[in-house]
C-alpha cells in the first residue's frame, strides 16, 4: 500500500530509495557489529589451533653422495650445508643443493673415531689411532656479496691447535669415548681396551698474552675394570658430574663425578622388562639420557635429588611408538625433543617434556651410518649405508604443547618430583619452558572464591534489604552509590589495595578478624537496644531507614574493633599478629596476599550481584507478597517463604555474573596479589591467575611463539568461561523474566 | 506470656537489621574509599611545615634531619627489641615517623624512618627552605648566599630575598626557552628528518631514486641541518647564559651545597608561609599537576601527557563505538525480525560486557596490532621497516580496542531507549505517510538520543578507567611525544601514548622510588574517580530525566 502512494510521484520514488538505502544500510552495520563480536572467538581460536596440530614431515628427496665410513654427520642452521666426518678424521662439507663438495679436509692426524659434544653437536672430539684427542669446532660464516646473496662458508676450526693432545700414558687403544663441552671446561670419558675407564677433565683458560685458549687438564682412572665387549655406550652430562656407563644388556650405570679423584658409584638403573640398549644419547641441556631399547621404547633417565640430599637415576618416562630396536636416537638443538629411528626404517619425533609423540612417518632405511637434525630442528637427515643421504622437511612448531604438559603434573629436570609449573621463560636457550597452565586456573580460581566470600554476604543481605525493606528514598540514593561503586576503576581498587590495604592488614590481623565477629554481634545488640527506643524514634527504623541508623553504629563498631584488635596484638600476639602467625604457627605470610585480594576483587564484583540481585527480588510481583502479608506473615517470613524462592534463579544468575567477573578481572590481582604462581589455599599466600599473567608475559612474548600461543590459550579459556557462565546466567534471568510477566 | 526476646527472634527482626548492616557497609566502603583518595590526592599539594629534627643514634651519637612529615606508624616495641633497640619493658608500641628528607643527591635516600623515643628535639626554623628541582627530587636547606661565576655574592636579609627571586625568574626563563628549542623546534627538524630519510628509502625500494631526487633530498636536508645548526647554537647561547648562577645552602647536618639556580623549579619557606600563600602554593601545585609534564621518572611534576593521552584516545574510541553501536541496536530493535536468532544475538552482546577486558587486549595486540598492522606495514610503510609504524601499540589500536569492549555498553543503553518508546508514536509517524527510515531518522532516534548519550557516556567512563588491555596494545610509561603535535598530518595515530590508569599502576608499582610516588599516585587516582564518578553520574542524571519524559509520554 505505502508502495503504490510512494511510487506515484518523484520525490516518493526518492523517498522510497532512502528507505530501501537506510534498511540495507542498517542491517548491513548491524550484521557487521555482530560479526566483529564474532571475529574475536573466530581470532583467538585461529591463533591457539596451530598448538594442537601434529608436526608434518615431506620427504624431499635423495642424493646419492657415495659417502661411507661416516662417523659423524650435520647440517647448518640454513639447511645448506652439509658436513660428514669419516672414521678416519677426515672430513668434507658438502653444498646441499648441488652436492658439490665446498672444502675437503683430510684429517691432520689418522683418527679412530669422533663424538660430538653433549647438547653442543658443533664441537668435536676425534680420537687419533695413538690414543690423542683432537678438538674441532664447526663454524659457518655468512657472507653477502654486493647484490646481497648470501653464501656460506663453512669451516672446521681447531681453537686448541692442530696436535692431538697426549692424554692415556701408553698408546693405548680407545674404544668408546662421551664428552662434554661447555664455556670453561670439557669433560672427556675414555674407554681404553684395557677395560679401563678414564675421566679427563680440561680447562680452558686464555693466555693474558697471546690471547690463545689454552687446555690444562687432569686426568683420572674409574676403580675397577669395565667389561668393553658389553659397554654399549658411555654418556656424559654437561656439567660433567655425570658420567653414564650404558650395557648392552639395559643396565646403566651412573657415576657421580663431582670429586674425581673420588668417583662413586650411584645406584645401578635396569630398563624394565628386561629390554636391552640399542642406541643413546643426551637431551639438550645435558640433564637427561636418552635410552633407546630393542623393545622400540626410548626411556628418559635424569639425576633426582633424594631426601638425604645425594641423588639417584630415575627412570622418568619412556615414549614407545617403535615397532622394534630403537637404533638411532637425536636431539633437537633448541628443544627438549628428538627424533628416533628402528631398525626396520620407522622414525619418530617426540617431545621430552610434553611426553608427546608428535609424528611418525617411515624412512624406509634399515642400515643407518648417520643422522642429525640442523639446529632449528626444521628438517630431518639420514645418511644410509649405501652413502645414499635421505632428506625430509619437517613443519614442528609447537612440540612442547599436550594435555599433559598444559594441565598434568609434569617431572621436569631439576625436579624432585612431578610438579604443576609455569615458566615460560628463562635466560638461558637450553631451558625446558614449563607451560603448566593448571597453577594459573589454580589462582584464578582462588582469587575469584576468596572475592565471592567477602561479597556474597554483603552483596546479597544488601540487595534483599534495599529490594523488599528499604524506604523508597533511601533507595533512591542508594542505587545510585552502589551504581558509582561499579563504575570505579579497578586499577584504583588494586592500587589502594596493594598500596594502602595490605600494609595495613599487615598490621592489624587481628583487627580483622576481630571485626568478624564484632560487626555482627554489635549489630544485633543494637537492634535489640532499638525496641526500647522512644516510639518516634523506632518507628522510623521500622520503616525502611535501619540502613541509615546503623552507619554510625557500624563506623563505631569499625573504630572498636581497630583499637580492641591493635590492644588482643599486643597482649596475645606480642604485639605482632603477623609475626606470631609466620613465627608460632609456621604460616607463611605474603604482604599481598588472597585476604587482600578477595576484599578488593570483592568490593569490585559487590555492585554486580547487588544490582541484578536487587532487581530480581525487586521485580518479584507485588501481588505475591502483598497476599502473604495480608494472611498475616511478617514481612520477614514473607520474604523467606514467598520473595526469595522466587527471585532465587534471579539471585543464582547474579552470583553466577559476579564469579565472571571475578575470574576475568585483572588489575586487582596484578597489582594486589606477588603474581607467584604458587598452589596452595592459604589465605596468607599470594597467587598469580591466568588474566595478570597475560598481562605481565604477554608484551614480551615472541610473535606466534608457543609461549604466545599459550598465552592466547589462556585468554580463550578465560573467554569460554566467562561467556558460558554468563550466557548460562542470562538464560535463567530471561526466563525469571517471561515467569514474572506470566504472574 | 511470649517470650519478647523470642518473638523478636521469630519475627525476623534481627535478619532484617543484620541485611540492613549489609547496605551500610557497603555504602560506608564506597563512601570510605571515596573520601580516602580525597583526603590523600588532595592533601599532598598543600606545604607541610619543615621540621628541625635532633636526633639519637644508636651509637650514641646526634645527627640533625631537616624534612617534612609525611606518615607516623606504631610498631610494636617487640620487633625493635628484636632488632637490638633498648625499649623499657613496659612499652608496648612505639611511634615511628617518617620524615622526607630529600636531598638524594647527597645521602642517597629521600626518606628517614625516626623513632619517637629517640627524637631529642624538634623546632621549625623559618629560614628552612624547600627547592623542587627538575632532577634528584627535593631539596632541604638554608640559603646561605648567591654564587655569581662561583663567586659569593655576602647578601644577606631582604638583598639576598630579592636577589633569589631574580635569579630563580631568570633560570626559569631560560629553562623554559631552552626546552621550547630543544622540544619544539628541533623535535620539529628531527621528524622532518626523519620524514626525509623514509622518502629516500621509498625510493630507494621503489627503484625510483634517481640522482634528482637524490640532489633534492640533499637540498632538503641541507636546508634543515642549516637551521639545527642555527637553533643549536641559540640552544648552547641559552645554556651558557642559564650556567652563571648558582645557589649556596647549608643542610641540616652542617654541610654545605651548591645547587645551580638552572635546576630550581620552585623555591618556598613553609614555616613562614602565611595562609594566603599556602593557598596560592597549593593552587599553583594543583595546576603543575594537570598541565606540566612528569619529572623524576614520573615521581613528580605533572601529568599532562596522561590526562592528554587519556582524552584523545576516548575521543578517538567514542567516534569509533558510538554510530556503530548505534547502527548495530537499531538494526537488533527496528530492523531485524525478532526470533530466536536476535534473542540469541541479544544475549551474546549482553555477555560480551562480562568478558574480561583482558581478552579484548589479547584480541587487540593478536588482531590489530599483529595481523592488521603489520599487514599496513608492509602495504603502505616498507620503507621504516624493520622498525614498525602501525605493527606496533598505538593510539588507534587501542582506541579500536576499547571501541570493541565498549560496544556493549553503547548497544545495551541505545536499545534500552529504543524499548521504552513508546508504540503510538512510531504508528503515528507511519500513519501519517513516512517511510521507516523517515520515522526511524525524525522520531525515533531524536527520541532515543538522551539513551545513546547515555550509551556514550557510559562507554567513556569505562574506557577512561580501562588498563588492561591498553597495556597490551599501546600505552607506555612515559611517551616522548604527544600523539598531536604541530608537526604534518598533526594527530599521530601510530603513536604510543600515555594514560593515566596505566600511570597509576605503572608509577605505584613499577616506580624505583614508590614512596616518593605515593602522594602522586594518590591525585592522579583522585583525578581518576573525579572524572568517572562525574561522568557516571551524568549518566545516571540524563537516564533518570529521559524516564519520566517516556512515563509522561505514556500517560498522555
Amino acid at each position: 500500500m505505502s508502495g503504490n502512494i510512494l511510487a506515484s510521484n518523484p520525490y516518493n520514488r526518492l523517498r522510497a530509495i532512502k528507505d530501501r538505502l537506510a534498511s540495507i544500510a542498517v542491517t548491513l552495520g548491524g550484521i557487521g557489529v555482530i560479526v566483529a563480536i564474532l571475529l574475536i572467538f573466530i581470532y583467538l581460536f585461529y591463533v591457539v589451533l596451530p598448538l594442537f596440530k601434529p608436526a608434518e614431515v615431506v620427504d624431499r628427496g635423495q642424493w646419492d653422495l657415495r659417502a661411507t665410513g661416516v662417523s659423524l654427520m650435520s647440517v647448518d642452521e640454513q639447511n645448506e650445508v652439509l658436513f660428514l666426518m669419516k672414521h678416519n678424521g677426515d672430513a668434507t662439507f658438502i653444498r646441499l643443493a648441488d652436492q658439490k663438495v665446498l672444502k675437503s679436509l683430510p684429517a691432520p692426524v689418522p683418527a679412530r673415531f669422533s663424538v660430538e659434544s653433549t647438547s653442543n653437536p658443533d664441537w668435536l672430539l676425534t680420537v687419533t689411532r695413538d690414543g690423542g684427542l683432537l678438538i674441532a669446532h664447526q663454524v659457518y660464516k655468512q657472507r653477502f656479496d654486493a647484490q646481497g646473496k648470501r653464501t656460506i662458508e663453512p669451516h672446521l676450526e681447531t681453537p686448541f691447535g692442530d696436535t692431538p693432545l697426549e692424554v692415556l700414558d701408553s698408546a693405548q687403544e680407545i674404544v668408546q669415548a662421551a664428552w662434554a663441552m661447555n664455556e670453561d671446561e670439557a669433560s672427556v670419558a675414555l674407554l681404553g681396551k684395557d677395560q679401563r675407564l678414564h675421566y679427563i677433565r680440561l680447562n680452558i683458560s686464555e693466555n693474558m698474552f697471546t690471547e690463545e685458549l689454552e687446555l690444562e687438564q687432569e686426568q683420572w682412572t674409574l676403580p675397577g675394570r669395565f667389561e668393553t665387549a658389553a659397554i654399549q655406550s658411555l654418556q656424559i652430562s654437561l656439567d660433567g658430574r655425570w658420567l653414564y656407563v650404558i650395557d648392552h644388556d639395559g643396565e646403566i650405570l651412573p657415576w657421580d663425578m663431582s670429586a674425581p679423584e673420588n668417583p662413586t658409584q650411584n645406584n645401578r638403573v635396569h630398563l624394565p622388562g628386561q629390554a636391552g640398549v640399542t642406541s643413546s644419547r643426551m637431551l639438550l641441556g645435558g640433564v637427561s639420557l636418552l635410552v633407546g631399547a630393542d623393545n622400540g621404547r626410548i626411556y628418559q633417565l635424569f639425576p633426582v635429588r633424594t631426601r638425604g640430599n645425594d641423588y639417584q637415576l630415575q627412570l622418568i618416562r619412556d615414549f614407545p611408538g617403535l615397532d622394534d630396536a630403537v637404533v638411532g636416537i637425536y636431539p633437537e638443538q633448541r628443544r627438549k625433543g628428538f627424533v628416533a629411528v628402528s631398525q626396520r626404517g620407522q622414525a619418530a619425533l617426540y617431545n621430552a617434556t610434553a611426553d608427546r609423540l608428535v609424528r611418525r612417518f617411515d624412512v624406509q632405511e634399515d642400515a643407518i651410518q648417520a643422522i642429525t637434525l640442523p639446529p632449528r630442528a626444521d628438517a630431518f637427515y639420514l645418511l644410509n649405508a649405501q652413502g645414499r643421504l635421505h632428506g625430509w622437511q619437517v613443519h614442528n612448531e609447537h612440540p612442547e604443547i599436550s594435555w599433559s604438559a598444559l594441565w598434568e603434573k609434569v617431572w621436569y629436570e631439576g625436579y624432585d618430583q612431578p610438579e604443576w609449573v609455569w615458566q615460560s621463560s628463562a635466560s638461558n636457550n637450553d631451558f625446558e619452558p614449563k607451560f603448566s597452565l593448571t597453577p594459573l586456573a589454580f589462582g584464578t580460581l582462588k582469587g575469584a572464591l576468596y572475592a565471592m566470600i567477602f561479597a556474597i554476604p554483603l552483596a546479597i543481605m544488601g540487595a534483599i534489604f534495599t529490594a523488599h525493606f528499604m524506604a523508597p528514598g533511601m533507595r533512591k540514593s542508594v542505587k545510585p552509590i552502589i551504581e558509582i561503586m561499579e563504575a570505579l576503576p579497578t586499577v584504583i581498587l588494586g592500587f589502594l589495595a596493594g598500596l594502602w590495604f595490605a600494609p595495613w592488614v599487615e598490621h592489624h590481623l587481628s583487627s580483622i578478624f576481630g571485626l568478624l565477629i564484632l560487626l555482627p554481634v554489635g549489630v544485633l545488640l543494637f537492634a535489640w537496644l532499638w525496641q526500647y527506643m522512644p516510639d518516634r524514634w523506632r518507628d522510623r527504623g521500622q520503616a525502611g531507614w535501619q540502613g541509615l541508623v546503623l552507619i554510625p553504629v557500624i563506623v563505631v563498631l569499625v573504630g572498636l574493633a581497630v583499637g580492641l584488635g591493635d590492644e588482643m596484638q599486643n597482649w596475645f600476639f606480642g604485639g605482632d599478629f603477623r609475626r606470631w602467625l609466620t613465627q608460632e604457627m609456621g604460616v607463611s605470610y605474603d604482604q599481598r596476599n588472597a585476604l587482600v585480594v578477595g576484599f578488593a576483587m570483592g568490593f569490585a564484583v559487590i555492585p554486580t550481584i547487588f544490582t541484578i540481585a536487587e532487581d530480581a527480588i525487586f521485580s518479584v510481583p507485588k501481588a505475591l507478597s502483598s497476599g502473604s502479608l495480608a494472611l498475616g506473615a511478617s514481612p520477614w517470613q514473607t520474604l523467606m517463604r514467598v520473595v526469595l524462592p522466587t527471585a532465587s534463579p534471579g539471585i543464582f544468575s547474579a552470583l553466577m555474573i559476579g564469579f565472571g567477573r571475578a575470574v576475568g578481572e585483572t588489575m586487582i590481582v596484578l597489582m594486589a596479589t606477588g603474581n607467584t604462581p604458587v598452589m596452595d589455599l592459604s589465605a596468607f599466600s599470594g597467587f598469580r591467575t591466568l588474566s595478570a599473567n597475560i598481562a605481565v608475559e604477554m608484551p614480551e612474548s615472541e610473535l606466534y611463539s608457543t609461549h604466545y600461543r599459550v598465552l592466547f590459550l589462556a585468554a580463550l579459556v578465560l573467554f569460554l568461561f566467562t561467556f558460558l557462565v554468563n550466557t548460562a546466567a542470562e538464560t535463567v534471568r530471561q526466563r525469571l523474566r517471561n515467569k514474572y510477566s506470566s504472574l | 506470656m511470649v517470650n519478647p526476646m523470642r518473638q523478636w527472634w521469630r519475627q525476623g527482626e534481627p535478619w532484617i537489621w543484620l541485611n540492613a548492616a549489609a547496605v551500610a557497609v557497603c555504602v560506608l566502603m564506597i563512601l570510605g574509599l571515596l573520601m580516602l583518595i580525597s583526603a590523600r590526592g588532595m592533601s599532598h599539594f598543600w606545604p607541610r611545615p619543615v621540621l628541625q629534627v635532633e636526633y639519637q643514634q644508636r651509637d650514641g651519637g646526634t645527627v640533625r634531619f631537616l624534612g617534612e612529615v609525611t606518615d607516623r606508624e606504631q610498631v610494636p616495641a617487640q620487633i625493635l627489641r628484636d632488632n637490638g633497640e633498648a625499649v623499657p619493658e613496659d612499652v608496648l608500641q612505639v611511634e615511628r615517623l617518617l620524615l622526607k628528607t630529600g636531598n638524594r643527591k647527597l645521602t642517597g635516600k629521600d626518606f628517614n624512618w625516626l623513632l619517637e623515643p629517640r627524637i631529642m628535639a624538634v623546632d621549625m626554623p623559618a629560614d628552612a627552605m624547600v627547592v623542587e628541582r627538575h632532577e634528584w627530587g627535593n631539596f632541604y636547606g638554608f640559603l646561605l648566599d648567591i654564587l655569581q661565576d662561583g663567586q659569593r655574592q655576602h647578601l644577606q636579609g631582604e638583598a639576598l630575598t630579592e636577589a633569589l627571586k631574580a635569579k630563580v625568574e631568570l633560570a626559569q626563563t631560560l629553562y623554559e626557552q631552552i626546552k621550547h628549542i630543544e622540544k619544539v623546534e628541533i623535535g620539529g627538524i628531527n621528524y622532518e628528518m626523519e620524514r626525509l630519510r623514509l622518502k629516500k628509502r621509498r625510493h630507494e625500494l621503489d627503484g625510483t631514486l634517481t640522482s634528482e631526487v637524490l640532489q633534492q633530498l640533499a637540498e632538503e636536508k641541507k636546508v634543515l641541518d642549516a637551521r639545527y645548526a642555527e637553533l643549536e647554537k641559540a640552544r648552547n647561547v641559552l645554556l651558557e647564559k642559564s650556567n652563571h648562577d648558582a645557589l649556596l645552602f647549608r643542610t641540616a647536618d652542617g654541610r654545605e651545597v651548591t645547587l645551580p639556580t638552572k635546576v630550581v623549579v620552585r623555591y618556598y619557606q613553609p614555616n613562614t608561609m602565611g595562609f594566603g600563600q599556602k593557598v596560592r602554593h597549593y593552587f599553583v601545585k594543583l595546576w603543575e599537576f594537570v598541565s606540566d609534564e612528569p619529572r623524576e621518572a614520573n615521581t613528580e611534576g605533572g601529568i599532562f601527557p596522561a590526562i592528554f593521552g587519556t582524552v584523545i584516545m576516548v575521543i578517538i574510541m567514542s567516534i569509533i563505538v558510538t554510530p556503530f553501536g548505534v547502527v548495530a541496536a537499531v538494526y537488533l530493535r527496528e530492523y531485524a525480525h525478532q526470533g530466536l536468532l536476535v534473542r540469541i544475538i541479544r544475549i551474546a552482546v549482553n555477555n560480551l560486557a562480562g568478558v574480561p577486558s583482558i581478552v579484548y587486549g589479547v584480541f587487540g595486540l593478536g588482531f590489530f596490532v599483529y595481523a592488521i598492522g603489520g599487514t599496513i606495514d608492509q602495504l603502505f610503510f616498507p620503507e621504516a621497516l624493520p622498525a614498525p609504524t602501525f605493527g606496533t601499540g598505538g593510539l588507534l589500536w587501542a582506541s579500536l580496542t576499547l571501541a570493541l569492549l565498549t560496544l556493549p555498553v553503547v548497544i545495551v543503553s541505545t536499545e534500552e531507549g529504543l524499548s521504552r518508546i513508546p508504540k503510538a508514536i512510531r504508528e503515528g509517524s507511519l500513519a501519517l505517510g513516512a517511510t521507516k527510515a523517515e520515522t526511524l531518522w525524525r522520531t525515533v532516534l531524536p527520541m532515543a538520543s538522551p539513551a545513546m548519550m547515555t550509551g556514550m557516556i557510559l562507554a567513556v567512563a569505562r574506557a577512561a578507567g580501562e588498563v588492561a588491555p591498553l597495556m597490551l596494545v599501546g600505552v607506555v610509561k612515559l611517551a616522548p611525544t604527544l600523539p598531536l603535535d604541530g608537526n604534518a598530518p598533526f594527530l599521530h595515530l601510530d603513536r604510543k601514548f600515555m594514560h593515566l590508569g596505566f600511570h597509576i599502576y605503572d608509577v605505584g608499582f613499577q616506580s624505583p622510588n614508590v614512596e616518593a610516588a605515593r602522594p602522586l599516585v594518590y591525585a592522579t587516582a583522585f583525578l581518576l574517580v573525579v572524572v568517572i564518578v562525574a561522568l557516571n553520574l551524568l549518566a545516571i542524571y540524563i537516564r533518570n530525566r529521559l524516564r519520566e519524559r517516556y512515563r509522561s509520554l505514556e500517560q498522555h
